[in-house]
C-alpha cells in the first residue's frame, strides 16, 4: 500500500494543530486504517500527551534521522487503538536537528505499510515548518474565526502554494454558533470568503475537549461529542466520502424555538 | 462617514462585520505586499504617465485591488476627457 501524507499545520500557534492531527489520526485508525501520527514539533512536543502516550517514550524522531535507533522503535502503539502509532518529537533539541529531505525519506519509510501519515507541524513559517510540508500529499491549514488566526492561516495558505503543495484545506476550529449568530463571531462563510480554499472541517466549541485532553483520550472516540463527531466527519471526507458539514448555525434560543413552532404549521 | 450614518439611524455594526472588513483589507496588503501609501503612490505615477498620452479626470480616477479566489488584480478604472472638451482648450 502506499499510504497519504496529511499535514496539519496553521501558521499561528494555539489554533488546534496538534488536537486536530491527535483526533483525525484517532478517527481514522478507528474505522480501521493503519494510522501513525508524527509530531514535528521538535523541542515543544505535545502530541504525545494530547494522545496519552507521554510515559511509553524511549527513542524520538531526531533519534530516528541520525540513526540511533530503527523507525520501528520510534514508533509508539496506541492503547486503544491497535493501527495508531505515533512518533514523538525530540523534546532538548530544535527544529534544525530534522531537514526537509529527511521527512521525505522518513515518511517514504512509512508510507509502505500505512493508509495514512498525519504530521502536526510546528507553528510558524520557518524550518519546521517546511520540514513538516516536504513530505505531504495534503495540507490540512487549522484556523480559529479570529483575527489573528485568519491573517496567519492566509500567509501559510500562500506559502503552500508556493511551495506547489496546495491546494491547502481548510478546517475551521472552535466556532461559537451562538456568537456567530449574534454577530460577534465570524461566520465559516466569512472565514471562507477571505480566505479563498476548500473547506474540510468546521469544529464547534466543545466543552469535551479540555477533559478528553487532560485523560489523554481523543474527544473523536468520544460518541457524544460534536467536536468528536466534526473530527469523525474529516476523516471521512479525507476517504472520498460526501459528507454534509455540520449544522452550526440552527436556531437556538427563544426565537429559534418560536420558529420551530411556527414552521410546521405554517410553511411546510 | 459610514459609522456616522450609522451612529445617526442609531445602527450598531456588529463586530464580526467590522472583523470582516478589516481582514479583507489586512489580507489584500498582505498578499501583495504593497501598504497603502505605495498603493497611492502607484496612482499618482499612473495618471501622471497616462496623463502625458491623453487627457484624464484625475479626480475620478479608480485603482482598487480585487480578489478572485486567491488571486489579486490590480483594477484601474480612469475615466478619459471628452473629446469636444478638449478641442475647446
Amino acid at each position: 500500500m502506499a499510504g497519504k501524507v496529511i499535514t496539519v499545520t496553521s501558521g499561528k500557534g494555539g489554533v488546534g494543530k496538534t488536537t486536530a492531527t491527535a483526533n483525525l489520526g484517532a478517527a481514522l485508525a478507528s474505522d480501521g486504517a493503519k494510522v501513525v501520527c508524527v509530531d514535528a514539533d521538535i523541542g515543544l512536543r505535545n502530541l504525545d500527551v494530547v494522545l496519552g502516550l507521554e510515559n511509553r517514550i524511549v527513542y524520538d524522531l531526531v533519534d530516528v534521522v541520525e540513526g540511533r535507533c530503527r523507525l520501528r522503535q520510534a514508533m509508539i502503539r496506541d492503547k486503544r487503538l491497535p493501527e495508531l502509532y505515533m512518533i514523538p518529537a525530540a523534546q532538548t533539541r530544535d527544529k534544525s536537528a530534522v531537514s526537509p529531505s529527511d521527512m521525505v525519506r522518513l515518511c517514504d519509510e512509512l508510507r509502505i505499510d500505512h493508509d495514512w501519515i498525519l504530521i502536526d507541524s510546528p507553528a510558524g513559517i520557518e524550518r519546521g515548518f517546511r520540514n513538516a510540508i516536504a513530505p505531504a500529499d495534503i495540507v490540512l491549514v487549522v484556523t480559529n474565526p479570529e483575527v489573528s488566526a485568519v491573517r496567519d492561516a492566509d500567509r501559510i495558505i500562500g506559502l503552500i502554494e508556493a511551495e506547489e503543495k496546495g491546494p491547502a484545506r481548510l478546517v475551521i476550529n472552535r466556532i461559537k454558533p451562538d456568537m456567530v449568530r449574534r454577530g460577534e463571531m465570524l461566520s465559516a462563510e466569512d472565514v471562507l470568503e477571505l480566505l479563498a480554499v476548500e473547506l474540510i472541517g468546521l469544529i464547534p466549541e466543545d466543552e469535551n475537549v479540555i477533559p478528553s485532553t487532560n485523560r489523554g483520550t481523543p474527544v473523536a472516540l468520544n460518541g457524544k461529542s460534536k467536536a468528536g463527531q466534526a473530527f469523525r466527519n474529516i476523516a471521512r471526507r479525507l476517504h472520498g466520502e460526501a459528507v454534509p458539514f455540520l449544522e452550526l448555525s440552527e436556531q437556538g434560543g427563544l426565537w429559534g424555538r418560536l420558529r420551530s413552532l411556527i414552521r410546521p404549521a405554517g410553511c411546510s | 462617514m459610514n459609522r456616522l450614518l450609522d451612529f445617526l439611524l442609531g445602527r450598531d455594526q456588529k463586530s464580526a462585520q467590522l472583523a470582516k472588513e478589516r481582514m479583507k483589507l489586512v489580507l489584500i496588503h498582505d498578499r501583495t505586499d504593497l501598504s497603502p501609501a505605495e498603493m497611492e503612490q502607484l496612482k499618482d505615477e499612473l495618471i501622471e504617465v497616462i496623463s502625458r498620452h491623453v487627457a484624464i479626470e484625475p479626480q475620478d480616477v479608480r485603482i482598487e485591488m480585487a480578489q478572485e479566489g486567491r488571486q489579486q488584480r490590480l483594477i484601474a478604472d480612469i475615466p478619459l476627457r471628452p473629446v469636444r472638451q478638449r478641442r475647446a482648450r
